[in-house]
């Protein structure tokens, strides 16, 4: 399609019956052809009524969907060209994997050699072609988000929509199926939204990111825009673990990422361009080589609880119940208005 | 009682296994008196020769059996219960699942369209059978009123509902299939409303209408409820004598008769305890066989 737009929603807005105010509000999105969109945020932001308003299964209370240039409101999933891949993967208990994967063919009437064929195709590219005999129950997660998968696949929709996918999977099967979701978006180039509250998927998959809360989105952008200038407090604190901290100074709020702060005798006489402050720790915590310091920083503003993390290649000694010199560039300093919370661009 | 009373000591209430077999009792009991002694009686009865004017205890082996089998009724009797429940069952199964559809999905008055259908159910059977006995009337049956209104029929003339042998089996299992709706449908609606929101929702993606969402996904999936509901309502049917005796007596000239009215008109009314008791085991294989299917199905859902 040359149409660079697969799918775009305009104004579109949710309120349930019942509802005090909209589960999804005024959201415009517009995701690229191809592109990898991840939609992120807390449970209960609205990200899945979003995407269900984007398959069909929910009809928006205003504004439009559109897929491939087309408004779609009103029409029923089946004619919107999209697939979608749940959380619980609802797979058909009774019916085989290969019955499964055929379904969506069956119900376009396709005849049954060519349906056997794409069947196979699909079960062949998941690597799933030895199952095919199979029932669900018979299968472990892994298998049945892949038959999921191809069942998604064997329609050649223009959008993938999964919803948090990988939720049902143990934590060591969730690395392993995130790199195959990444692979398989390589390999079949098709537009996906992404649905997770899981900021380490949204980071490690997303080519962007749109965070959203209380059904509004908070910023879009890729990865590292997004962890790098976040665009409110909200979406400070929510990527990045530990979050980000945040120091108020009279109408301003000062914020900086663990990561970004460093004793200041690591930097001997260098100190240009950075911000000198004093951390009182009180804890450390061992993590995966990196030490995290908990303590009361000073000297940035009001003193307030952040949290340090030193990378292990920092080896300057630090105890609890001291209190060091901390420098952080000023480059790295981000600032919030205290008042909208909205990140500014300079202190004053 | 305070703290400081008498040394521990176990209760009635501690003690489980006594306490089970005291509240098992009173149900053993009245299964025992009210079901065992009279079933065992029944069959002992069925070799002999017990009439009501004569209760002496008389072996004549099969004697009531080879009789029944000769008589034309109870040949009819027999055809017509395993024929009223097989024809109750499958328009029970086809009505049960229109009307479990239609009550899961939403609509205004949802709730009062619930309860309406839901009251053939609450109603006593032999009540309800007294109502339908009203509206199959040969004069006043307000039925034969409505097809006259709507043109089924050319002039207010008179359907004999349950004076021609086609109709009165037709009413016979109308009126069952009335009564067994609702129960059926709740078990259905149950089964149908357990089917997970993502599965349906996925059919909705792959592109299923509504038939192939029906036939692929809504009704295998409540197949094993649907067969729940079919073996209770076999076992209701196989049964019921209530029904025909209201409604039609057994009549025309005993075209109606199913076992369990037969029996009564055998056992009771006539008199003949021992060839009443002989129709009525004939009951037992098909009861028999539902019995273990039920058991069955019952271990499967404990072990499942």
């Amino acid at each position: 399609m040359a149409d660079a737009v697969a799918v775009e929603t305009v104004g579109l807005t949710k309120l349930f019956p019942g509802g005090d105010r909209p589960a999804v509000d005024k959201v415009d999105l517009a995701t690229e052809q191809g592109e990898y969109l991840v939609l992120l945020g807390p449970s209960g932001c609205g990200k899945t009524t979003l995407l269900r308003m984007i398959a069909g299964l929910e009809q928006p209370t205003d504004g439009e969907v559109r897929i491939g240039g087309d408004v779609v409101n009103g029409l029923p999933p089946r004619a919107r060209r999209i697939a979608m891949v749940f959380q619980s993967y609802a797979l058909y208990p009774h019916k085989t994997v290969r019955q499964n994967i055929e379904f969506p063919l069956k119900a376009e009437k396709i005849p049954a050699d060519k349906r056997r064929e794409r069947a196979a195709w699909a079960a062949d590219l998941l690597g799933i072609a030895g199952l095919l005999d199979r029932r669900p129950r018979q299968l472990s997660g892994g298998e049945r988000q892949r038959v999921a998968l191809a069942r998604a696949l064997v329609r050649e929709p223009s959008v993938f929509l999964l919803d948090e996918p990988l939720s049902n999977l143990d934590a060591k099967l969730r690395a392993v199926a995130r790199d195959d979701l990444k692979d398989f978006h390589k390999e079949v180039g098709t537009t996906t939204i992404y649905v997770t509250h899981d900021q380490v998927e949204a980071m490690g998959m997303g080519d962007r990111i749109v965070v959203m809360l209380d059904g509004q989105v908070r910023q879009v952008g890729p990865p590292q825009a997004v962890y790098e200038r976040p665009a409110d407090t909200f979406v400070a604190t929510f990527l990045g673990s530990p979050p980000m901290n945040l120091v108020p100074r009279d109408d301003v709020i000062v914020g900086f990422r663990p990561e970004k702060a460093l004793p200041a005798d690591v930097l001997g006489e260098r100190l240009d361009g950075h911000t000198r402050w004093s951390l009182d720790v009180n804890r450390i915590e061992y993590l995966s080589g990196d030490r995290h310091l908990h303590g009361l920083a000073t000297g940035l503003g009001k003193p307030t609880p952040v949290i340090v993390r030193l990378p292990a290649t920092v080896l300057t000694p630090i105890e609890a119940g001291t209190t060091y010199e901390f420098v952080v560039r000023e480059t790295d300093l981000r600032y919030f208005d205290s008042e909208t919370e909205r990140a500014r661009e300079d202190p004053s | 009682m305070t703290a400081t009373s008498a040394p521990a000591r176990a209760r009635v209430t501690d003690r489980e296994g006594l306490l089970a077999r005291l509240m098992l009792l009173p149900a053993i009991v009245y299964i025992l008196a009210l079901v065992a002694i009279p079933f065992v009686v029944a069959i002992a009865y069925s070799f002999s020769d017990v009439t009501a004017g004569d209760p002496s205890f008389d072996w004549v082996g099969l004697e009531n059996y080879r009789a029944n089998l000769d008589d034309p009724v109870f040949t009819r009797s027999l055809w017509n219960t395993f024929f009223f429940t097989a024809a109750t069952m499958v328009l029970t199964v086809v009505f049960a699942n229109i009307v479990a559809l239609l009550l899961t999905t939403d609509f205004r008055g949802k709730w009062f369209v619930r309860f309406l259908i839901l009251l053939p159910w609450t109603t006593p059977a032999a009540l309800g059978a007294i109502a339908w006995l009203f509206m199959l009337d040969s004069l006043l049956s307000p039925i034969d009123w409505i097809l006259w209104q709507i043109g089924l029929l050319e002039e207010p003339r008179h359907v004999v509902w349950l004076g021609n042998s086609g109709w009165a089996k037709a009413s016979v299992i109308g009126v069952q299939v009335w009564r067994l709706v609702p129960l059926a449908a709740v078990i259905i609606m149950a089964g149908q409303t357990s089917i997970p929101d993502d599965i349906k929702d996925a059919a909705a993606i792959d592109g299923a209408g509504f038939w192939r969402r029906l036939w692929e996904v809504t009704l295998p999936l409540t197949l094993p409820v649907i067969a729940i509901a079919v073996l209770f309502g076999s076992i209701l049917t196989f049964t019921d004598m209530s029904l025909v005796s209201v409604l039609t007596n057994g009549g025309p000239v005993n075209q109606t008769q199913v076992l369990a009215s037969w029996a009564y008109v055998r056992g009771i009314d006539g008199g003949n305890l021992a060839q009443g008791a002989a129709v009525a085991v004939f009951l037992l294989p098909l009861l028999l066989a539902a019995t273990i299917a039920i058991l069955r199905a019952v271990r499967r859902w404990e072990v499942g």
